[in-house]
Order: C-alpha cells, then sequence, then structure tokens
C-alpha cells in the first residue's frame, strides 16, 4: 500500500513533468529511475534520535521503490561525531551515508573534504524528483549545506529553532501575560518565582558548553554577530555582556537552585514536573511534554516564539543534514536515499510526531500535512513563526566544541557571581589562539 | 649413494660446531608471541603516543614537527593545572573514603550475628552495577528540585543541597557515588585479610585486658595493614583513573568544577580532535600515576621496616 502511494505519487510527478516539458519540445523522459541502482548495498550512520528513527522504520518502504539494501545504525549523538570524525579520517569509512550536525561539524567537514558533491545530481533530472529543488530549503538550510563555492555538499534534514514553553496554569494563576520581549520576561518571571513554594519562573541549561544553545537567543537579539569581516571572534563586546548579564540574572535571580549544572533533561525534568513556569529550549521536546507518563503539564504547556531583544528577535537554529561520504563507491544510490530522507513523505512523518522540523518550506507550509500534526496547534504555530526569524545559532568555524566550552564555561562563572565582562574577556584570551591556529592550519 | 653417506657426516659436524655458541636458548619461540603481544599492543602506542605529542596533530589537517611546545602550552593551560587540582583532590577522597569505611564494615561483617551472609550479600551489590547505570540514577537522586536525597534532608530538617550542581560540593557529592560502589570493594579484601589473622593474640590480649580500641590499633590493623596497601593500590589507579562516573553525571561541570585529568583529554582528543596536544597530556597524566605508584610503593616499604624495628 505504501508502495502503491509512491508509484502513485511518481506517476503523477512524472505526468506532469511530461506535460510541462512537452509544451517546449524537450522529450518527456526526465522521468526518476528509481530502480536504476537496485541491488546496491548502502551503509548508514545515524545519531540517535527521532531522525533517525523515522529512517529506521519506514526504510522498507525505500528499498521496495529502488531495490537498494540499506543497513544503518543509530550511536548517541557525541559519540556518534567522534565516530564519523576518526572514520573519515582514516580515508576508508565503513558508511556511504552519514547524518551530521551543522551546528557543530560543517565547517570541519568542508574544510577536509570528507562529503560528496550533490550539485551535478541535483541538475540530473534522472536523479532528482521535480519537487527537490534548492530554493524549497529555508535560507538557513541552505547556509548550512552550501559551501563558500556554492555546492551543496549534503541535504538539509531536520532542523532545531529555539522556542519559548510556557506553563499556562502558573502564568493563569499568578496574572501573567506571555512575554514579548526580554524585560517582560525577567518581569514575568519574577513575579512567578515564589522559592518557598519550590517554583520558579525561568529555567533552561547552564552546563557549561550545553548552555551555549540558550545564550545565543540572547546573543543575537541583543544584536550580537559571532565574527567580524575578517573572520575574528567576537564575544567579548558590548553584546555578549548584555546578553551574559541576563542569562545571569535568569538563572541567578529566578532559576531553579543548581541550574548551573542542568542540561536539557534537568530543565526538561523541572519543566514537566511544573516546578518552572518558562524554559527556552529547542522545539523537539514537545513529544515528551505532552506525554501523560512522563509529564505533569500535558495540555497546559504554551509554545511561542523567543521574547524580542533591544536590536531584534531571532530563533537561534541549529539542524542536521544528510550527506555522502566523498570516499563511497555507491554516490548516486547514496543520493537517491539521501533524497528520500529529505522527502515529503518522511518530512510530513517526522513533523506531525513533533520529532524534527523539515527545512522544506512545502512541507512545512503544507496544509495537508498541518492538519496532521499531532503536537498542540500553538507549537505548529512557534514553529512556522520560528522560521521567519531564524539565525545560525553559533558561529561556522571548526573548533565549536572548544567555543562552546570556554565561553560556556565562563557563562557558567557567572552563575557563581563572577563578572561578566571580565569572564568573557578572559575565555575570549583563551579562545582566540586556538581559532586563529585552526584557521592557519 | 656413497656421496651421501660420507656427505652426512661432514654436514654434521659443520653443523654441530656453531650450534654450541651461537644456538639461541631453545625456549626463545615460545617467547616470541607474548614479546609480539606486548610489542604490538603496549610498547608500539606508547612510543606512538609520545611521538604524537611532539607534533602539532590535528584531525582533518596535516601534521608538523614541534618539539616540545605542545607541553609547555600544558603549564600555560589553566584548564589543566586545575584539573591536575582535581584529580588528586578527587583520588585521595575516594581512597580514602572508602578505606576507612570498608575496614570498619570489614570488621563488623567479621563478627558473628544472625543474616551476616544474606547482609554481606546486600552490601556488595552496589560493586555489581554498571557505574553510568548508577549515575544517571544518581543525577536524578541529585537532582535540587526532585532529588530523593533533598526529601531526606529535610525530613530531618537539614536545608537543600546543590550536590553535584555547585562547583564547591560537586566533587564530594561525585565522591559519594565513588565511595558508595566501591567501599564493599576493600570490605572483601579486608575480610579476606581478617580472616587470614591467626586468634592467638586476640586470647592474650583478651588475658591482658586489652579494650576493643587497643585490639583493633595493636592487633587487627597491623596485621591487615598488607591488605589495606593492595586496596588502597587498587582503589587509587580506579580512582585517577576515573570517568565514567564523573562523565555521566557532569560531564566536568558546572562550569569545569569537576574536570579531571581523564575528563579534559578525552574532551581535548575526542572533542577537539587535537591529537598532539592530548598525546601530550596523556604522557603527563602516565607520569603523574606512575609517581603515585612510586610513592605508596615507597611508603609501603617504609611501613614494613618501622614494623620489623617496633617488632624486634
Amino acid at each position: 500500500m505504501a508502495n502503491y502511494n509512491i508509484s502513485r505519487r511518481t506517476l503523477l510527478k512524472g505526468t506532469a513533468a511530461a506535460g510541462a516539458l512537452g509544451l517546449t519540445g524537450v522529450p518527456a523522459r526526465a522521468e526518476v529511475n528509481w530502480k536504476k541502482y537496485a541491488g546496491t548495498k548502502l551503509e548508514v550512520i545515524l545519531a540517535k534520535g527521532p531522525r533517525g528513527d523515522n529512517l529506521q522504520k519506514n526504510i522498507k518502504e525505500f528499498t521496495e521503490l529502488t531495490g537498494i539494501q540499506v543497513e544503518s545504525e543509530q550511536i548517541p549523538e557525541q559519540q556518534q561525531r567522534q565516530k564519523v570524525v576518526i572514520e573519515l579520517t582514516s580515508g576508508r569509512p565503513s558508511f556511504d551515508v552519514v547524518h551530521l550536525s551543522y551546528h557543530v561539524q560543517k565547517r570541519q567537514f568542508e574544510k577536509a573534504g570528507w562529503l560528496a558533491d550533490m550539485t551535478p545530481f541535483m541538475k540530473d533530472p534522472t536523479l532528482t524528483a521535480p519537487d527537490l529543488v534548492e530554493s524549497d530549503f529555508s535560507a538557513a538550510g541552505l547556509q548550512y549545506a552550501k559551501n563558500d563555492k556554492g555546492q551543496m555538499l549534503s541535504l538539509p534534514w531536520s532542523v532545531d529553532y529555539f522556542i519559548l514553553y510556557y506553563n499556562k496554569e502558573l502564568f493563569e494563576k499568578k496574572g501573567v501575560a506571555v512575554p514579548k520581549t526580554f524585560d517582560e520576561m525577567v518581569a514575568a518571571a519574577e513575579k512567578l518565582t515564589d522559592a518557598k513554594d519550590g517554583t520558579y519562573g525561568f529555567v533552561g541549561r547552564g552546563l557549561r558548553n550545553a548552555n551555549m544553545t540558550l545564550w545565543t537567543n540572547f546573543f543575537l537579539n541583543y544584536g550580537g554577530e559571532f565574527l567580524d569581516a575578517k573572520g575574528n571572534i567576537q564575544t567579548d563586546g558590548p553584546e555578549a555582556v548584555a546578553a551574559t548579564k541576563l542569562y545571569q540574572t535568569l538563572l541567578t535571580k529566578v532559576a531553579p537552585p543548581g541550574v548551573a549544572g542542568f542540561n536539557w533533561m534537568e530543565s526538561m525534568a523541572s519543566f514537566t514536573q511544573g516546578r518552572s513556569a518558562m524554559w527556552i529550549d529547542g522545539v523537539g521536546w514537545a513529544p515528551p511534554l505532552e506525554d501523560p507518563a512522563a509529564s505533569r503539564v500535558v495540555g497546559k504547556v504554551g509554545y511561542t516564539v523567543v521574547p524580542a531583544g533591544p536590536k531584534g528577535q531571532y530563533s537561534a537554529t541549529y539542524g542536521d543534514g544528510i550527506g555522502i561520504a566523498a570516499a563511497s563507491k555507491n554516490r548516486e544510490a547514496a543520493y537517491l536515499l539521501c533524497q528520500w530522507v529529505v522527502s515529503k513523505k518522511q518530512g510530513a512523518r517526522l513533523l506531525q510526531a513533533g520529532g524534527g522540523v523539515p527545512f522544506r518550506n512545502s512541507i512545512l507550509n503544507d496544509p495537508e500535512i498541518q492538519s496532521g500534526v499531532k503536537m498542540p496547534k500553538e507549537w505548529l504555530q512557534s514553529v512556522i513563526d520560528s522560521a521567519k526569524i531564524s539565525k545560525l545559532g553559533l558561529p561556522v568555524v571548526i573548533p565549536v566544541a572548544e567555543f562552546r566550552d570556554l565561553v560556556g564555561a565562563a557563562l557558567t562563572s557567572t552563575l557563581s557571581g563572577a563578572d561578566p565582562a571580565t569572564e568573557l574577556k578572559k575565555a575570549h584570551e583563551q579562545y582566540r589562539p586556538i581559532l586563529e591556529r585552526s584557521e592557519k592550519a | 649413494m656413497s656421496a651421501l653417506i660420507q656427505s652426512t657426516p661432514a654436514a654434521a659436524s659443520t653443523e654441530a660446531a656453531p650450534e654450541k655458541e651461537l644456538r639461541p636458548p631453545s625456549y626463545w619461540p615460545f617467547v616470541v608471541p607474548a614479546l609480539v603481544v606486548v610489542l604490538a599492543i603496549i610498547i608500539f602506542p606508547w612510543v606512538f603516543t609520545i611521538w604524537m605529542s611532539l607534533n602539532e596533530w590535528k584531525v582533518g589537517s596535516p601534521t608538523t614537527f614541534v618539539g616540545f611546545s605542545n607541553y609547555l602550552r600544558l603549564t600555560s593551560d589553566p584548564r589543566f593545572l586545575e584539573a591536575v587540582g582535581h584529580t588528586l583532590v578527587y583520588t585521595v577522597l575516594s581512597v580514602v573514603l572508602p578505606l576507612i569505611l570498608g575496614t570498619l564494615s570489614a570488621v563488623v561483617f567479621h563478627q558473628n550475628f544472625a543474616g551476616r551472609g544474606f547482609l554481606r550479600g546486600v552490601f556488595i551489590m552496589p560493586m555489581m552495577a554498571t557505574p553510568v547505570a548508577i549515575a544517571l540514577v544518581w543525577t536524578m537522586m541529585f537532582h535540587p528540585q526532585l532529588g530523593v536525597l533533598n526529601y531526606l534532608l529535610s525530613l530531618v530538617g537539614i536545608p537543600a543541597q546543590l550536590w553535584v550542581f555547585h562547583p564547591a560540593t560537586v566533587i564530594p557529592s561525585l565522591v559519594l557515588v565513588e565511595t558508595w560502589q566501591w567501599t564493599p570493594l576493600v570490605m572483601l579484601i579486608v575480610l579476606g585479610g581478617l580472616a587470614a589473622i591467626p586468634t592467638e593474640p586476640y586470647e592474650s590480649a583478651q588475658i591482658d585486658g586489652a579494650s576493643f580500641w587497643q585490639v583493633f590499633r595493636f592487633i587487627t590493623l597491623p596485621l591487615i595493614m598488607p591488605f589495606l596497601f593492595i586496596a588502597g593500590m587498587i582503589r587509587m589507579i580506579d580512582a585517577v583513573k576515573s570517568f565514567d562516573i564523573i562523565f555521566a553525571i557532569t560531564q566536568g561541570g558546572p562550569g569545569s568544577a569537576s574536570e579531571t585529568i581523564n575528563i579534559y583529554l578525552y574532551s581535548v582528543a575526542f572533542t577537539y580532535y587535537d591529537l598532539g596536544y592530548g598525546s601530550a597530556i596523556a604522557v603527563v597524566f602516565f607520569l603523574l600515576i606512575v609517581l603515585l605508584a612510586a610513592v605508596m610503593l615507597y611508603a609501603r616499604q617504609r611501613m614494613l621496616w618501622t614494623e620489623i624495628a617496633s617488632g624486634a
């Protein structure tokens, strides 16, 4: 039955394409030959999570469509990143298709030349379905997937916007309105904090490294830019200091004790138990928040965009993509798989389950797909609104991990009372030589 | 045929002569497999690590020989210096506490009482669990808002603590987990020691009217000292290279308050992919472990001499 759907869709597309091409007089043979690489075997390495699950669950459909056999494994994100880098360095990776985190690995992969160029494949009508066009991907997705020369080195798979989760019940009890700006957010958080009762206005990542993904929402909205025109890092300027002061205020005055050690897991625990009223984090947490077995706030969660700062309103954006190892011998078959992974059908499933947000506008804006979303409507709206104000959440450099660790440690220190400007300066001094070394190499 | 007969003794004699001088010991072929294995998996990696530490060696970029500059970088790297301090504090605490508690529990479990076997079994259960699984459970127990530890404290009127979520308390809290898990090991070793002690000294002490503390201090403790050293050595080696519990609970945080050398080394080598610098850290770390082991062995030697001196 699944097979029937796909072949019907392909048929329709083929018919449409044939009709269109017929007008131009080009022979109407421009149809994807899905079966051309039947019998090929592909290896895929995935980071553990809903994206990987979605692929593995439905991979039979791909095999039915193309006759290509796919072996895949899911490894926890951090370990997957290491394994992939080590194997790619060796020159003979055990996989053809790789799932990568753009915000950490983009620059590293480009500089090392580990990914195959997909640009020619995308122009080949026998390999690419007519609905897969560059312009369908959001700007952030293209920024991530393309290198300086404009080559597509991967297909943008799933985007992670940061949004504001809030507890409607606590807001109503205290008569607080949903904040639209940072000032309103601080004021609201103060009103919502009741330390005696054990509830707090705000919760978010305080743990070094993890905390950077939250902080950049503040940094961007205070008008911060990570790199200047010459590629120097700028995280000790007035924007960074202002963002850090806000971070310090929220996480020390109106957040639960111990937040300096919180990652998303501890933050989510506090929020799902109704002990924190606001939480800024990635868009993918709606399923656990709406799961009665894991959450006490089912049906009481509000979803909205990150409040505006004095210099703008952006949602810090992260994302992952799927690419082909340059060393793979089955590039065309691998490309068919990548294409299927970001196809409308797979993207719709991902969005509808709340497990991720496709980079493709044609999926996100399709009313039929939207109506099938199992998460609350507000969540979907926050996703659509965030897409409009999306901005990359980390600098596109090779030593991203060092950046997150050093500036992240500075942020954590401010939670024990250290001065933001001094700490940022210190982190900056430590990080600058690392960045210079990596760009020089 | 005759040629063969004639040549045989000649060949035999030419072979026999050097055989006496040059023949290698007959056992050497049996050494080869072990030698190859040792060379391949111990010596070679070590030499290679030292070689890497003398190079600027980053994944994805060409390597260049830089001499000792990675080592010089270590001396001015505040994160590394802090990590050394954290490692020492963590190690000392997680050797001393299990030793004390393990010895006490061994003395208790050495007594005869009802249900002893069952309780011993319960007591050594933490040791059987997987450290990472334990770490995840403890992380939630430490949670300042929702954790069971703060709830228990609240029952006896002690204010809530931040445990692993505050730089000042994170190392003691991690040591708590380590102690909880490894005290049983010390107990088992010491219990073995206690079982080996003859009963005569105790009988004469009883006749001389020694108190419980005197018996423990002057008879039990000296006699189980060798076992305590073994336990201490095992604990030290384990604690200094402890990784799983720290990594799973705090990843070296908050900030870098619980970042030990091992955790930092892991970040440098496998998150920053700076293999040259990581190797330099590994070499220094190794030297530190050798130094600690040497100090322990020296202390042990001294202890034996004083034992003999005071005994004589």
